[in-house]
């Protein structure tokens, strides 16, 4: 963003020359997903714990399928010469552990992979659920993996992140658009995370035919708060990837709605979420566009205050659209042939919601509850075949937040791992991974875009 | 009741609309020219149905105050617009009545088979308005232009006198008679004993009207903002008659009083800026995309006055086509659910309303044999209309369209009643009147 001067400061040729000989913390310039991108810009690395690893075969399934050049030894060299340095990811099946003595193996496998981790690198560490587990031993080294991690975003550089997957037992081939996700630019502000990839009961989940150019072709989704900022970034990052959407804003914002919405060739639809035909009226639009395969709640509203100063009407029009308005076009939902089986709900927690912020009380509390409800809702659409998740954005460079106070939006920026905030569309990204038909492993999650940031984590 | 009668193959539906807020004159629309407002107004409605790139049967628009230079205002408005470039356009002009005829043009098109989808609409601006040098400066200018030799220029110029230079600014003015509208409008009241509560009482319940509407969201599908408006900004929604009575009457027939005369600047419509447009199509074109069909527009009369040497008011053309229209359709004036009347003047609606009633005007006119009668007025404008909205002249027509169509769908669904029709009827300068059926 072009308002981050620091970042353009040091990322200058003559910044980049200052910083170095007086110490000033770099900014990684991140790699984001642009059409037709390859999934890995380089080679890859891929390690097994342990001899019972599940996933490991998965994954070299897949990169090798994309022509990816992957190899055990993590000092191998690549691209065909004898370089020791520059590999675009390295992954690590950790499933099988039996004892923290295990862990030796991972270490032993990551320590030249974070030496050789190449600029917006991917480090993806691949273990079993710690819930699944009983005997004392494996559930220790199971979760073992996730402070370790956390520990490895915090020393990852240039861009480049750390993330967890738990696999859950039986879902080691339904894995593949969150290895997608995880391992291409598309995650770029994705860091040091856990994300648990989950089976399905009764439920064939398949990958094939699916078009991942155009993951969505064929969806209508609706996103609400789509006039502009984040909403408007999840309507066209969904269009880009196929999907028809329907836009959806306050009557109030309908021009920039508008524009929204013939951006992406979509439909814009002017309703108060909270009122109590928004459900039916949404519904009824959507079946001009032949039903609802994806929902994105995105509408959020702040009336910061500290508690103590804090009234009633702002606190209620906070639960009301944050929360309130969600549950009740969630209910419409699951009870409406409209919405599709194989529907995806997407909703948009927040950092505030998990770490708590400052003024707001009702913000955080509406964001926390958002968490609740995924929490609930997934089991409940299980029989749709259908998930619910959340995102919950850290700092993102919005207009909102280039309205802050300068003191307040470099602590926001620099306190977290990138360094930086993050973009809409690493937050849109994100969203439609998790709108896509092939993430129907992923159920019930919540997933921080916030490049590791430092408030609560 | 009985369902209304028509020569035409098949009913143009009327899918749903878009307009602007309508803004007073030289307010917050004060920089925007008719382009930009229809422009914004074709792009809000593209929005709403999902038409972007979409080519349509036709475009039809027009506005009553333009620039030379937007002799093709439609098609440079869809040209800067989200639809496809490949749809056609004209631009129609008939003063106050352009968008309810544009809505018959294009509704007419769509029965008779020629065209699948089209929009009606118009726009208006006395803000952007424009100026032109006067006659005499016009003259020696085109003098000037035809002359072949650089001596004939100079003596062209040489013509030029400092009164040239006083420019002509459009006047809301009638060229036959030098009088405003309002002075017209003036008369009429006068002649038919209009008086000042009963205009105060219209005017009132048209911005209450116009209030609840916006209350009640009934907009929120049919308005998109512009330029930071997000409704009507004439809108006065604690308007009282107590309120009303303080003003002083601008509009006097000659010889009147300031207490004798009735017409306020309250009770007359205000110069307003303002672009409205109506998606009309086939029921096919509307179903093959699963668009609702609010109502249809079922037929049409336009009618002329003679206010010039015969005897009549200015803006009474109206009275004259309804019971044309009534007759084709085999209806009378109590056969509606609802009647949406442009109120230009409070006065006019009441002028018009008393010569229904009128047995004499009627036969002698109208050449009924019966008075048309009254209707109940519970029944007028109930989302309110000019008075309270504004009137950007060309623009009424296609906002009162998918107002009352909406109304009409409405009380369908509620009552789920077989036949649910209202009455439209718009006055013009000129003596020009445009007056339409819809149904459900």
């Amino acid at each position: 963003m072009s308002n981050d001067w620091y970042s353009d400061f040091v990322n200058s040729g003559f910044g980049k020359s200052i910083a170095g000989t007086v110490g000033l913390p770099p900014v990684p310039r991140l790699r984001r997903y642009e059409p037709g991108q390859p999934l890995l810009s380089g080679a890859a690395l891929l390690g097994t714990a342990t001899a019972d690893g599940r996933v490991a075969k998965v994954v070299r399934s897949l990169l090798t399928d994309l022509g990816v050049e992957v190899h055990d030894d993590p000092q191998a060299p690549v691209g065909g010469g004898s370089s020791t340095s520059g590999v675009a990811a390295g992954i690590v099946d950790a499933t099988g552990l039996s004892s923290p003595a295990d862990l030796a193996e991972i270490q032993g496998f990551l320590t030249p992979v974070m030496r050789r981790i190449g600029p917006s690198g991917r480090v993806l560490v691949i273990g079993d659920v710690p819930g699944e587990a009983t005997a004392p031993a494996v559930r220790a080294a199971r979760r073992a993996l996730e402070g370790l991690v956390r520990s490895a975003a915090k020393e990852a550089r240039h861009g480049a992140t750390v993330n967890l997957l738990h696999v859950a037992d039986g879902a080691e081939n339904d894995v593949e658009s969150t290895l997608r996700f995880f391992l291409s630019s598309r995650s770029a502000f994705v860091h040091g995370q856990r994300l648990e990839v989950g089976t399905v009961p009764g439920f064939a989940g398949s990958t094939q035919g699916v078009d991942w150019d155009k993951p969505l072709a064929g969806r209508t989704a609706v996103v609400t708060g789509a006039a502009r900022g984040i909403g408007a970034t999840v309507a066209t990052t969904l269009r880009r990837d196929g999907a028809t959407v329907i836009c959806v804003d306050i009557p109030a914002a309908g021009d920039a709605l508008a524009r929204t919405a013939n951006d992406v060739g979509g439909s814009a639809l002017q309703l108060d979420i909270t009122a109590d035909h928004a459900p039916s009226t949404l519904l009824d639009h959507a079946q001009r566009h032949g039903g609802l395969d994806i929902v994105v709640h995105n509408a959020g509203i702040t009336r910061d205050k500290l508690l103590a100063n804090q009234d009633r009407d702002r606190w209620n029009s906070v639960i009301d659209v944050n929360l309130n308005a969600q549950l009740a076009i969630n209910d419409a939902l699951l009870t409406s042939d409209v919405f599709h089986r194989g529907g995806r709900i997407v909703t948009v927690s927040s950092m505030a919601g998990i770490a708590g912020n400052r003024g707001q009380t009702a913000y955080g509390a509406s964001k926390a509850g958002v968490i609740g409800m995924v929490d609930a809702t997934a089991p409940l659409l299980v029989d749709k075949d259908a998930t619910i998740n959340a995102v919950a954005p850290g700092f993102i460079e919005t207009a909102m937040t280039a309205a802050m106070p300068v003191g307040t939006r470099e602590a926001g920026r620099r306190l977290s791992s990138m360094a930086q905030g993050g973009l809409p569309v690493d937050v849109a990204e994100t969203i439609a991974w998790f709108a896509q038909g092939a993430s129907y492993a992923v159920n019930g999650q919540v997933l921080r875009v916030d490049g590791q940031n430092y408030l609560g984590a | 009741m009985p369902s209304a009668s028509s020569a035409l193959p098949r009913r143009a539906a009327i899918v749903g609309a878009n307009r602007i807020p309508f803004a007073r004159s030289n307010g917050a629309y004060a920089r925007a020219s008719n382009q930009d407002m229809l422009t914004a107004a074709l792009d809000g409605l593209v929005a709403r149905f999902g038409l972007a790139g979409e080519r349509l049967g036709e475009v039809a628009s027009g506005a009553v105050l333009k620039h030379s230079r937007d002799f093709n205002l439609t098609r440079e408005a869809v040209l800067g617009s989200r639809l496809s470039a490949a749809t056609p356009t004209y631009d129609l002009q008939q003063a106050c009545g352009t968008s309810l005829q544009t809505t018959l043009q294009v509704a007419n098109k769509i029965a008779l088979g020629q065209i699948e989808s089209g929009v009606a609409s118009g726009v208006d601006t006395t803000s952007d308005a424009p100026i032109e040098v006067n006659d005499d400066l016009r003259r020696v200018l085109l003098a000037a232009n035809r002359a072949t030799s650089t001596a004939g220029v100079l003596k062209a110029l040489g013509g030029l006198r400092p009164g040239q230079v006083v420019p002509e600014i459009p006047a809301n003015r009638e060229p036959r008679t030098g009088m405003a509208m309002g002075e017209h409008a003036a008369q009429t009241a006068a002649a038919w004993g209009i008086s000042r509560t009963a205009q105060d009482e219209i005017t009132v319940a048209s911005h209450r009207n116009l209030a609840a509407a916006y209350e009640r969201g009934f907009f929120d599908d049919l308005l998109t903002p512009f330029l930071g408006v997000t409704r009507d900004d004439n809108l006065r929604a604690d308007s009282t008659l107590e309120g009303l009575a303080k003003l002083r009457p601008v509009f006097k027939p000659a010889g009147y009083s300031d207490t004798e005369a009735t017409m306020t600047a309250a009770n007359s419509t205000p110069l307003t800026d303002g672009a409205a447009t109506v998606l009309l199509a086939s029921d096919e074109w509307a179903a093959e995309r699963h668009l609702p069909v609010l109502a249809h527009f079922v037929d049409a009369e336009t009618a002329a006055v003679d206010y010039v040497h015969g005897d009549e008011g200015l803006l009474m053309a109206p009275t004259y086509a309804v019971p044309r229209l009534l007759e084709r359709n085999g209806l009378t004036l109590q056969d509606f659910d609802f009647y949406e009347f442009h109120e230009a003047f409070a006065s006019t609606i009441l002028a018009t309303f008393a010569a229904w009633e009128d047995p004499i005007f009627c036969k002698e006119r109208l050449g009924l044999d019966e008075p048309l009668g009254s209707f109940d007025r519970s029944k007028l404008n109930v989302a309110g209309s000019s008075l309270a909205t504004g009137h950007p002249f060309a623009a009424t027509g296609a906002r009162i369209v998918p107002t009352l169509a909406k109304l009409l769908h409405e009380k369908s669904a509620q009552e789920g009643s077989d036949t649910v029709r209202g009455l439209i009827s718009i006055c013009a300068a000129g003596g020009q009147g445009v007056v339409a059926i819809l149904e459900v």
